[in-house]
């Protein structure tokens, strides 16, 4: 499928690049509709690689990136049923988002994320799966799992851990603060810092020239700096599992979602 | 040697001024309509995301990092005058 047009998110071919678009309102959060629609990309992509060099994954949202799970139906959902059947209901979906964002991961092809604003929790995730992360300046990250008794579950430490050094890790995971896109390219996770509202125009440009190199290099390339972390993963979605049964966690869940706070996202 | 009390506060002030004006142009608010000791929620109307999307560009301007939790019930412009002071 070359084009589709979905209520989470679109995608067409320009030439040969891929452009993902999330369009979910308020900031394409990641619940089960986006997951279906993530899932039908993902099932396109051994005949858009034959056609494509690059992938560029971006939001056409003011609000950011992509804030992460949805918390709201994760919470709906687990409450409406008994502790072990919504624990395995996660494990499902940690399990189908891993195949998803293993996929892009491993893809052979160039990709990038163009972020902006928020992009946190598993939008976080979401870029990190990408090969380069082109940020404009009001990007803004963040692993806010902590606070809610859990670790981040769409394979961010394994990637995290692929990208930077222990110690950073280690800040940006325990103390869950979020930070900007100077301190992000500073630690090495961001690649290009760009002007508000320039990354989407950065990126196309980068992928237009990444087109100009042969093609089985630049996957022979990708194979042998980014392998994927798989024992590290299958890790996380058991320690996210195991985090996931204890009742803090529903309580930080209820906090929440009920929460009125006007900074409901700063710990 | 610290600075005392006199030398430090034009440079707060300053900073609180310059607070006040980031705030009010990037959401379109008159400036005259910010006082130090408002609530900026209020003031600004602005939510949660908005409010991240204030603290990166105080970040910018200032050419600092601050740290959200830092800001954990800070809600008046002057308290976060003085959050952002204590990292120039």
């Amino acid at each position: 499928m070359k084009q589709f047009t979905g209520q989470a998110l679109s995608w067409d071919v320009n030439g040969s690049v891929i452009q993902l678009a999330l369009h979910r309102e308020p900031c394409n959060e990641l619940g089960s509709l986006a997951l279906k629609e993530f899932e039908k990309f993902v099932s396109s992509l051994d005949a858009l690689e034959e056609t494509s060099h690059a992938l560029i994954i971006y939001s056409e949202l003011k609000s950011g990136f992509c804030a992460g799970a949805d918390l709201r139906e994760l919470y709906t959902r687990s409450r409406s049923m008994e502790k072990s059947s919504a624990v395995e209901g996660v494990r499902d979906f940690l399990e189908r988002i891993h195949r998803v964002l293993n996929r892009i991961d491993s893809a052979s092809l160039t990709t990038v994320a163009a972020v902006h604003g928020v992009t946190f929790g598993g939008g976080f995730e979401l870029a990190l799966v990408c090969d380069l992360i082109i940020a404009d300046k009001t990007a803004r990250f963040c692993f806010p799992e902590l606070r809610l008794g859990l670790i981040p579950g769409f394979g961010g430490i394994p990637r995290l851990k692929r990208d930077l050094g222990n110690a950073v890790v280690r800040d940006l995971l325990l103390t869950g603060r979020s930070f900007n896109a100077t301190k992000a390219q500073q630690i090495g996770l961001v690649s290009q810092v760009v002007g508000e509202g320039e990354a989407l125009r950065v990126a196309r440009a980068t992928a237009a020239q990444l087109g100009k190199f042969d093609r089985q290099t630049a996957i022979i390339a990708k194979k042998f700096i980014k392998p994927i972390p798989y024992e590290d993963l299958r890790r996380e979605i058991d320690i996210f599992c195991e985090l996931f049964s204890r009742p803090a966690v529903e309580e930080g869940l209820k906090q929440f979602v009920e929460s009125t706070d006007a900074q409901p996202y700063l710990p | 040697m610290p600075l005392d009390y006199n030398e430090r506060m034009p440079a707060a002030e300053k900073t609180l001024d310059e607070i006040l004006a980031l705030a009010a142009a990037h959401f379109k608010v008159p400036r005259e309509k910010l006082a130090p000791d408002d609530d900026f929620f209020k003031s600004l109307g602005i939510d949660s995301l908005q409010t991240l999307d204030l603290l990166t560009k105080l970040e910018n301007h200032f050419h600092i990092e601050l740290p959200d939790y830092e800001l954990q019930g800070v809600s008046d412009f002057r308290t976060l005058a003085g959050k952002i002071q204590a990292r120039l």
